[in-house]
């Protein structure tokens, strides 16, 4: 699936648009622990998480995440938005949960 | 950041006392201590801790060989390189401002140590733990953890500059030591935020009979 196809999936709003959206999605990782997805993430997973700093931006950089979903309606803070413009990570918003979102990514890319 | 704008920033906003507090690191402690001296102004070696939980204590001691220590216990449970291109060169400096080396440690990581196992190892070599801004959201206590553990012997909580010391104050409530401080991570920064103390003269110790309000030492308002 590609990045673009991921909002028919899920409710998202985009709130960092420059980036790839023709990426091929591997999956997703869910984690408020940067250290966590640093270790445990896949190249081109979708990472789920309430953490809004500008940190997420250089983890899903040096991982090449394919995006990051901010939970729980939550907006990234200025200074991680301006990194992720500068530096192509698309961000998408939810006002769905981690488990929410998690569940219909789980359920769509165990097929 | 160089240890010789360090100081002057600091010279320039009249502070008598500084913490350095390098992410994971204390390699540029000295350098900082011996150009702020020339200044007239001491610099307390020291460190700014990611735990396992990703919260940050800052480490304060006297002397610098303790900070050392504590260094070398977090590099033994810190794992990965830096990737200069992503979080930028850890440069290791002398006090003319020299470049001596890089860190190749992957200092913006988070050390394998519980935030109790961080706290207890800068008490075991007599230093003061601090919560470092605990008022942020990213990578502060309150943030990540969403409470302050009652059992957690912290020696006082940081309030960034987001908040003035009386918002501090009704956050965190008066039972707390509260201290203001920059967390400057750049020279503009230096001396955004301060905490005047009444101590019989500037070291750590002092300030940790000041967080417990013992012997009269104590934090101003």
């Amino acid at each position: 699936m590609k990045l673009k196809d991921l909002a028919g999936l899920l409710t998202l709003n985009v709130l960092q648009p420059q980036g790839n959206f023709d990426v091929d999605v591997t999956g997703g990782y869910t984690s408020d622990l940067l250290s966590d997805v640093m270790g445990n993430a896949k190249e081109r997973n979708v990472w789920i998480t309430c953490q809004t700093h500008e940190n997420i931006v250089a983890v899903a950089k040096l991982k090449n995440l394919a995006a990051v979903i901010l939970v729980n309606g939550r907006k990234p803070d200025d200074a991680a938005l301006k990194k992720a413009r500068e530096e192509k990570v698309v961000i998408f918003g939810t006002p769905e949960s981690e488990f929410a979102i998690s569940g219909v990514l789980y359920n769509h890319f165990r097929k | 950041m160089s240890p010789r704008k360090v100081a002057a920033a600091a010279k320039n906003r009249s502070l008598d006392l500084v913490g350095v507090c390098d992410h994971n690191s204390a390699e540029n402690v000295g350098a900082v201590a011996e150009a702020a001296g020339r200044l007239g102004i001491r610099a307390f070696p020291g460190l700014e801790i990611t735990s396992r939980e990703e919260v940050h204590v800052l480490a304060l001691f006297d002397e610098a060989e303790a900070a050392r220590s504590l260094q070398e216990q977090i590099y033994a449970h810190l794992s990965g390189e830096n990737d200069p291109d992503v979080f930028g060169l850890q440069v290791v400096a002398s006090a003319e401002d020299e470049v001596l080396g890089f860190c190749p440690k992957f200092l913006a990581g988070a050390a394998s140590l519980s935030l109790t196992e961080v706290v207890e190892a800068i008490h075991d070599l007599g230093g003061l733990a601090v919560a470092a801004h605990a008022d942020r959201e990213g990578f502060g206590l309150v943030g990540q953890l969403g409470l302050i553990p009652e059992d957690l012997p912290l020696d006082a909580l940081e309030v960034s500059p987001r908040l003035s010391f009386e918002e501090g104050r009704r956050v965190f409530g008066r039972c707390r030591s509260l201290v203001a401080s920059s967390d400057a991570h750049s020279l503009e920064d230096i001396g955004r935020a301060s905490t005047s103390f009444w101590l019989e003269e500037g070291t750590v110790e002092e300030i940790g009979l000041a967080f417990k309000g013992l012997r009269e030492r104590r934090i101003l308002d």
